[in-house]
C-alpha cells in the first residue's frame, strides 16, 4: 500500500496537478481573449502595481481595517504553501527518488507552521459557521474544501507525533496530500492558480484603464 | 445552497408585473444561455470560479453597511441569488426568479464597484451585475422609469425627449442669458474645427437650463474656442447603457462621439454627469470594440481644474460656510480625478470639510444605476 501511494499515485497526483493547472489556465485564458477588451486593457506596470499593495499584508486601506483577519490569512497562507516545500521528510523522499534536494526548516518550525494552519482552519470553519454573509453564501463544498486543505496537515501533523499506527497514518497522510493536489486545478482551491490573473486584470482595469487604484 | 431570505416592502411597476406574467420558460432560458456563451467569456467564467465565498466584498457595499448589515445586500449575496443560479441551472429558472434579479441588480446595487476594490482577488462584482442587467433588458425585465429613459434615447437620441427645435431655441435663450453675465459671451452652434465641442446631459435643457447660460459666460472669460452641436448628438448621458440595452448604448455613444467629429474639434469638453463620462469614456466604446474614444473626452472636473489652475478664469468670491462634496463614483473611483476635484473644491469654497472615506474609497450616492435620475 504504502508503495502504491508514495509511487504510481504520486506520480499520478502531481501530473494531474501540473497537466491540470496548465489545462485551466489556457482554458482560462482562450476565453479571455474571446473576450476582446481582456488583453489591450491589460498593463504589466499596473499588475505589478495591484499585486504589491494585495500580496504585502497591511499595503492597502482594507487590510488595515481589518488587522487581525489579515494576520490570520497571511499566516495561513503561507504556511500553508511553505511548509510542504522546506519539509525535510518531503525533500528526502525527493532526494531518494530523484537525486534532488533543497534547503529544509527544522522539525520544530514546520511543525509550529503545521500547527498554524490546522488554526486557521478552525477560523475559516468558525466564520463560516458564524459570520451571517459568509453562512449565507457557504454549501458542502466549501466545507469539503476546507476538509480537503486541513487534512494533510492535520495527518501529517499526527504522523510526525507517531500519535497512532505511524505506517497508516502516513499512508493516509500521503493520500490527503495527493486529494489536495488533484484538487486544486479543478475546485475552487484554482483560487490559488486565478488570484494572479484576476488581481492583474483588477488593478490594470482601475489603474490603466480608468485612471485610479485598487487599493 | 438555499436562496437568500430578503424581507422587502412590495414595491409595484407595472412594466416588471406586465413582464413577469407573460415570460415564458423557453424564452427565458435561451436569453440566458445566449448572453452568457456570446457576450461573456473568461472573465465571468474566472470570477465565478475564483470567489472562495469569505464575504470579505460585504464591508464594502454601502447598501449593507446602511441597512444594518443586512446579509442580503452583501455583494456576494447579489451574485448568489442570481448568476450562480442561472449558471447551475443552465439558464432554467422562471419568471419570479428573473424579476428578483433585475430589483437587486437594478435596485439594489448601483455598480459603483467598491467592493471590487474590497474582495482579495479583485473580483468584479459590479461587472458581474451588469451582465445580470443585460439579461433583464433582453427579457423587458427593467423598471418602467429607467426603460421610459431608455425609449427616450432611442427615439430621440437624448434622455428626456427633448424636441431638435426646442433644443436649438433654448441654447439661443441661454445664450442671452450668459450675455447677462459677460455681454460679448456667444454660444456658437456648429461651429466646424472649433477646439472643444461642449457636452451636456439631457436634464441640462429640460430643467438646468441655466447651465448653459453659465457655460456660455464661463468659456467666453476662458478665451476658448468651443461650439455646441445643433443636431442630435450633443446629448453624452446614457440610461441604456444602466439599464443593459446595449445597443441603444451604442447607437447613443457612437452618435456622440461622431457628431463631435463631424464638427472636426480636437476634443470634447462634458459637463459634471458621472455615468455619462463613464459612459462615452469606457462602456460604449468597450462594446464597440474601441480601446479608447476616437476623440479625446474631458470631464468638467479637468476642465475646470485646468482653467483655475492656469489662471484662465479666476474666482472672484468663494461660497460661504462649511461646504463638503460627496465622490462621484464614476469620475473618482473610477476615473481618479479625486485630487482635482479636491482642488476645485478649495478654489471655490471659503470652507471646505472633507468627507470620509474620501476620494477612491468614497461610499456610492446611491443614485448611480439609473432608476433614480436627476
Ligand atoms: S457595485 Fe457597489 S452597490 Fe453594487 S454590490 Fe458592489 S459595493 Fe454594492
Ligand atoms: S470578497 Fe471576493 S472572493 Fe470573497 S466572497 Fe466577495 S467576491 Fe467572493
Amino acid at each position: 500500500m504504502y508503495e502504491l501511494v508514495r509511487g504510481p499515485l504520486a506520480w499520478a497526483a502531481f501530473i494531474i496537478f501540473i497537466a491540470g493547472s496548465l489545462y485551466r489556465i489556457i482554458y482560462m485564458l482562450a476565453g479571455c481573449k474571446k473576450e476582446k477588451i481582456v488583453f489591450p486593457h491589460m498593463s504589466l506596470k499596473h499588475s505589478l502595481a495591484s499585486l504589491v499593495h494585495w500580496v504585502i499584508p497591511f499595503n492597502n486601506q482594507y487590510m488595515k481595517q481589518r488587522p487581525a483577519f489579515t494576520i490570520v490569512t497571511f499566516a495561513f497562507h503561507i504556511c500553508l504553501v511553505v511548509t510542504p516545500i522546506f519539509l525535510l521528510a518531503h525533500i528526502i523522499l525527493w532526494d531518494e527518488s530523484w537525486n534532488i534536494s533543497w534547503w529544509s526548516m527544522s522539525d520544530t518550525i514546520a511543525d509550529y507552521m503545521t500547527i498554524i494552519v490546522i488554526a486557521g482552519c478552525i477560523f475559516f470553519l468558525y466564520r463560516r459557521l458564524t459570520d451571517p454573509v459568509v453562512k449565507n453564501v457557504t454549501d458542502a463544498s466549501d466545507y469539503l474544501l476546507l476538509a480537503i486543505t486541513a487534512l494533510p496537515f492535520i495527518t501529517g501533523f499526527i504522523a510526525y507525533h507517531q500519535w497512532f499506527d505511524y505506517k497508516t497514518m502516513l499512508i493516509i497522510h500521503i493520500l490527503a496530500g495527493e486529494i489536495m493536489l488533484i484538487a486544486i486545478p479543478f475546485t475552487r482551491l484554482s483560487h490559488m492558480l486565478f488570484f494572479v490573473f484576476t488581481r492583474a486584470y483588477f488593478g490594470s482595469e482601475q489603474g490603466h484603464v480608468k485612471h485610479s487604484k485598487d487599493w | 445552497m438555499k436562496p437568500t431570505i430578503a424581507k422587502r416592502e412590495p414595491v409595484v411597476d407595472d412594466a416588471m408585473d406586465q413582464t413577469e406574467a407573460k415570460l415564458r420558460p423557453e424564452q427565458i432560458q435561451k436569453v440566458i444561455n445566449e448572453v452568457i456563451d456570446k457576450e461573456t467569456g473568461g472573465r465571468l467564467w474566472t470570477y465565478v470560479n475564483t470567489c472562495i465565498h469569505c464575504g470579505l466584498c460585504a464591508e464594502a457595499c454601502q447598501w449593507y453597511l446602511s441597512n444594518d448589515r443586512d446579509v442580503s445586500y452583501a455583494p456576494v449575496t447579489k451574485i448568489k441569488d442570481t448568476i450562480w443560479v442561472m449558471l447551475k441551472n443552465k439558464g432554467a429558472v422562471d419568471a419570479a426568479f428573473i424579476k428578483r434579479c433585475a430589483e437587486i441588480a437594478y435596485t439594489e446595487c448601483n455598480l459603483c464597484r467598491r467592493c471590487g476594490m474590497y474582495c482579495p482577488f479583485g473580483i468584479d462584482i459590479a461587472y458581474m451585475l451588469l451582465v445580470v442587467r443585460r439579461i433583464c433588458a433582453k427579457l423587458d425585465m427593467v423598471p418602467l422609469y429607467l426603460q421610459d429613459t431608455v425609449h427616450s434615447h432611442a427615439a430621440t437620441m437624448n434622455q428626456m425627449w427633448v424636441k431638435p427645435d426646442e433644443w436649438i431655441d433654448t441654447l439661443q435663450w441661454q445664450e442671452e442669458e450668459g450675455q447677462g453675465y459677460v455681454p460679448s459671451a456667444r454660444l456658437p452652434l456648429e461651429k466646424e474645427g472649433a477646439e472643444i465641442m461642449y457636452s451636456v446631459i439631457g436634464p441640462e435643457p429640460k430643467f438646468l437650463a441655466q447651465l448653459l447660460g453659465n457655460i456660455t459666460a464661463i468659456m467666453k472669460v476662458a478665451g476658448l474656442d468651443w461650439t455646441m452641436p445643433a443636431t442630435a448628438g450633443w446629448d453624452n448621458s446614457n440610461m441604456a447603457m444602466y439599464s443593459g440595452d446595449f445597443e441603444v448604448m451604442a447607437r447613443v455613444e457612437r452618435l456622440h462621439h461622431e457628431t463631435a467629429q463631424r464638427l472636426k474639434v480636437k476634443k470634447i469638453v462634458m459637463g459634471e454627469c458621472g455615468h455619462a463620462f463613464r459612459g462615452a469614456e469606457y462602456d460604449g466604446p468597450t462594446w464597440m470594440g474601441w480601446m479608447k474614444p476616437p476623440i479625446p473626452i474631458v470631464h468638467a472636473i479637468s476642465f475646470y481644474y485646468d482653467l483655475i489652475k492656469s489662471g484662465r478664469i479666476k474666482i472672484a468670491k468663494k461660497a460661504e460656510g462649511p461646504i463638503t462634496v460627496q465622490d462621484p463614483c464614476n469620475v473618482i473611483r473610477n476615473g481618479g480625478l479625486g485630487d482635482k476635484l479636491r482642488y476645485i473644491m478649495n478654489a471655490v469654497c471659503a470652507e471646505f470639510v472633507d468627507v470620509t472615506p474620501n476620494k477612491r474609497h468614497n461610499y456610492c450616492c446611491n443614485e448611480g444605476g439609473g432608476v433614480i435620475n436627476c
